[in-house]
């Protein structure tokens, strides 16, 4: 049973990381019907920006939760930045554009970003220092650990101010408006461009949180970590609906747990291959995914 | 004769630019495209023929130059540049200076293969690389066709020379067969452990390694309870780490690379598991005990034999230093003498003629930092071997036999 358990949390931890970058890709998506596929590299510069912070604060003499706090707040308002930053120069220019053209500027906007911050950085795996602080309370518990608990919880969290502040502020019901339809909530007087900027922002803090969290676990970054989490966390979006926000938490979960049980009751070898056939599998009886809309096109 | 040939293709190149002018002239606009392809043709043409003008002997050093893996690439780089500068400046090999042609493959076997041609087509006499054997599985083909003698420092999968497919190759380098075995006879008779799982990467290199360990154990009459690959890059190990606290195995051999070597074994002692782990040379090196820290305090990996106490090794170290600035990282002694047996090579048998170097890279002996070694037949090198290190105190420490 602790076996089963072990695997079950295991796949929460990694299911949770997954929801948080898939939010982002989830709502990027609904908004402006773009894959971003630079968003990966979101969570990656999340992930160095909370060491470099974390490092110079330490250095000061600072630690514990603290630490913690304060490298993630940076960590996710530089990202956020970068977030909005992205869509200002590589997707607005391209909002008339044909369909492809925002989508290779994508592409092509991650590759950059892996690789400035190699140049920027260095292509060596980083030590990742461990700002989770372990709980007392959690010394004789073996299935689970405090930093997969704090994940756990965070993403909890995230999801429901997420969900609280789509429902039920102006800005969620402007976002809502323009993933709808676009045009007829620009001639409703809703300012478009600042709903996409939030969205954009969002959804970055949240990719942010999720490296931060992730380092903290694993204990090492490095630039191309953006990458694998990035493909993962598209499959978990699309898995679960691409366009809803729960869609997605659920897709992250749904594919966390499908890895971590594949590897632990088949073989490691076929944990991609669970992953993937699982999304296969489910787009041909589901094709916009468990809690995708399937939207009609109105002639 | 080749400024003969250069003034041929002036001469060319004098004509072809007259006609483009005169079509120029008389055609306007669609001319002047097709003019333009003619030019850039025979410009590019003429930039190869330079190629061909130079006089040097051409060493393509190829590995990973940037990238994860670059700290196995670069010290591999350093090492051939102090070479043939030390070589250059006693009047070079066969006459004529030693040039170094750098080509990146990121450890990349696609990359590597694309590299390879690169490096035929710019006129590569000879080749010191690659790194992982993966990428070098991939490049030695296009190489063997090339006729082009290839001698890498580090690439340890078996097949490469005991498979007989490649007799262009060499290494300075134990295979993999032999580091297994290595760590197989270590596990069983030092550690005394009963339980085993062997994971790997599911890489040429890693897989290799796990393959011939699981053989070596079944023949000494254990089967490991895990057999198993896990993917480079994923988010998080937890399942794979949670598998191998469930099969209660005593040790854990992994065939791979420090990146993700450091990603398990910080969750295995973050559990608190109390299983050895046992690697290879892809985890003997620093790199990994900077990343794992304090997880990596009792991890055994296998490298190459202790040199410290020869001359040379201490020597080339210094000279590394001085240059440099640094120490030199994974690999610089091997690929020190892999290139002196390579230049030492080419100047006894009279040419970069593949059949005569190969000849007598077998038939002679070398000093290097190494000690003396020579080569077989197969291309492996006789006169080195591998051995088992232990992380103490924060340093990859010999442990006696």
């Amino acid at each position: 049973m602790d076996y089963f358990l072990e695997l079950f949390v295991g796949g929460l931890t990694r299911g949770s990381i997954y929801a948080l970058i898939a939010l982002g890709y989830t709502m990027v998506y609904g908004i402006i019907e773009l894959i971003n596929f630079a968003h990966g590299e979101i969570y990656m510069i999340g992930a160095f920006t909370a060491l470099i912070v974390a490092s110079a604060l330490s250095l000061l003499g600072m630690s514990g939760w603290s630490l913690l706090m304060l490298a993630g707040v940076i960590a996710v308002i530089y990202s956020a930045a970068y977030g909005f930053t992205l869509e200002k120069i590589a997707y607005k220019p391209l909002r008339k554009a044909q369909r492809l053209s925002p989508l290779i500027s994508a592409i092509g906007m991650s590759i950059f970003l892996q690789n400035y911050v190699l140049l920027a950085q260095t292509s060596d795996f980083l030590s990742f220092p461990a700002l989770i602080k372990e709980f007392s309370f959690m010394e004789n518990v073996t299935i689970m650990r405090s930093s997969e608990l704090v994940i756990f919880i965070t993403t909890a969290i995230a999801t429901i101010l997420l969900s609280l502040f789509i429902k039920f502020t102006r800005m969620g019901k402007a976002m809502r408006a323009v993933a709808q339809d676009k045009t007829m909530a620009m001639l409703l007087g809703v300012n478009v461009n600042r709903v996409i900027s939030v969205t954009f922002i969002i959804g970055s803090a949240l990719a942010a949180v999720g490296g931060v969290l992730i380092s903290s676990h694993i204990g090492q970054i490095n630039f191309y970590i953006g990458f694998i989490a990035g493909i993962k966390a598209f499959t978990a979006a699309v898995l679960g609906g691409i366009g809803s926000v729960p869609g997605a938490v659920l897709g992250g979960l749904v594919l966390g747990w499908t890895e971590s049980f594949a590897t632990g009751y088949v073989s490691s070898d076929y944990e991609d291959v669970f992953a993937f056939g699982l999304l296969v599998f489910i787009l041909i009886f589901r094709p916009s995914g468990i809690l995708g809309k399937t939207s009609s096109e109105k002639v | 004769m080749r400024e003969l040939l250069m003034l041929c293709l002036a001469g060319l190149f004098y004509e072809v630019l007259t006609e483009i002018f005169q079509e120029i002239q008389s055609k306007g606009e669609e001319g002047m495209k097709r003019s333009l392809i003619f030019l850039m043709a025979t410009a590019f043409i003429l930039f190869t023929g330079s190629a061909f003008a130079a006089d040097t002997v051409k060493l393509g050093v190829a590995g990973a130059h940037s990238g994860d893996l670059a700290s196995y690439g670069l010290p591999t780089l350093n090492a051939a540049k102090l070479v043939v500068g030390d070589v250059n400046a006693k009047g070079g090999v066969l006459g004529k200076k030693v040039e170094i042609l750098p080509a990146d493959d990121v450890c990349k076997p696609e990359v590597a293969a694309n590299v390879a041609s690169k490096l035929v087509s710019d006129g590569a006499n000879v080749v010191l690389g690659h790194i992982c054997s993966g990428a070098t599985k991939a490049a030695l083909n296009t190489y063997k066709e090339a006729k082009i003698v290839v001698i890498s420092p580090s690439a340890t999968n078996v097949d490469l020379t005991k498979s007989g497919d490649y007799p262009n190759f060499f290494r300075t380098i134990s295979p993999d067969d032999s580091q297994a075995k290595l760590e197989v006879d270590f596990a069983l008779n030092k550690l005394k452990v009963k339980k085993v799982a062997v994971i790997h990467d599911k890489g040429d290199y890693g897989k290799g390694l796990a393959e011939f360990a699981k053989a070596d154990f079944e023949k000494r009459g254990i089967n490991p309870v895990l057999f198993e690959g896990i993917t480079p890059g994923a988010v998080d190990y937890s399942a794979i780490v949670q598998k191998i606290k469930n099969s209660g195995a005593d040790a854990v051999i992994y065939g791979g690379y420090h990146p993700e070597a450091a990603k398990i074994v910080s969750a295995m002692k973050k559990k608190k598991m109390k299983t050895f782990f046992i690697s290879d040379d892809g985890v003997k090196d620093d790199t990994f005990i900077k990343v794992a820290g304090q997880f990596a305090e009792g991890v055994y990996a296998t490298g190459p034999m202790d040199t410290s106490k020869n001359p040379m090794a201490i020597a080339a170290i210094d000279q590394h230093k001085k240059v440099y600035g640094s120490d030199p990282g994974a690999l610089y002694l091997n690929a020190y003498a892999a290139t002196i047996c390579l230049l030492q090579a080419i100047d006894k048998a009279g040419s970069t003629n593949i059949d005569a170097v190969s000849k007598a890279l077998r038939t002679n002996w070398f000093e290097t930092p190494l000690g003396k070694i020579s080569f077989d037949e197969r291309g492996d090198a006789k006169g080195i071997g591998f051995s088992m290190y232990e992380v103490e105190k924060g340093k990859y420490v010999e442990v006696g036999k």
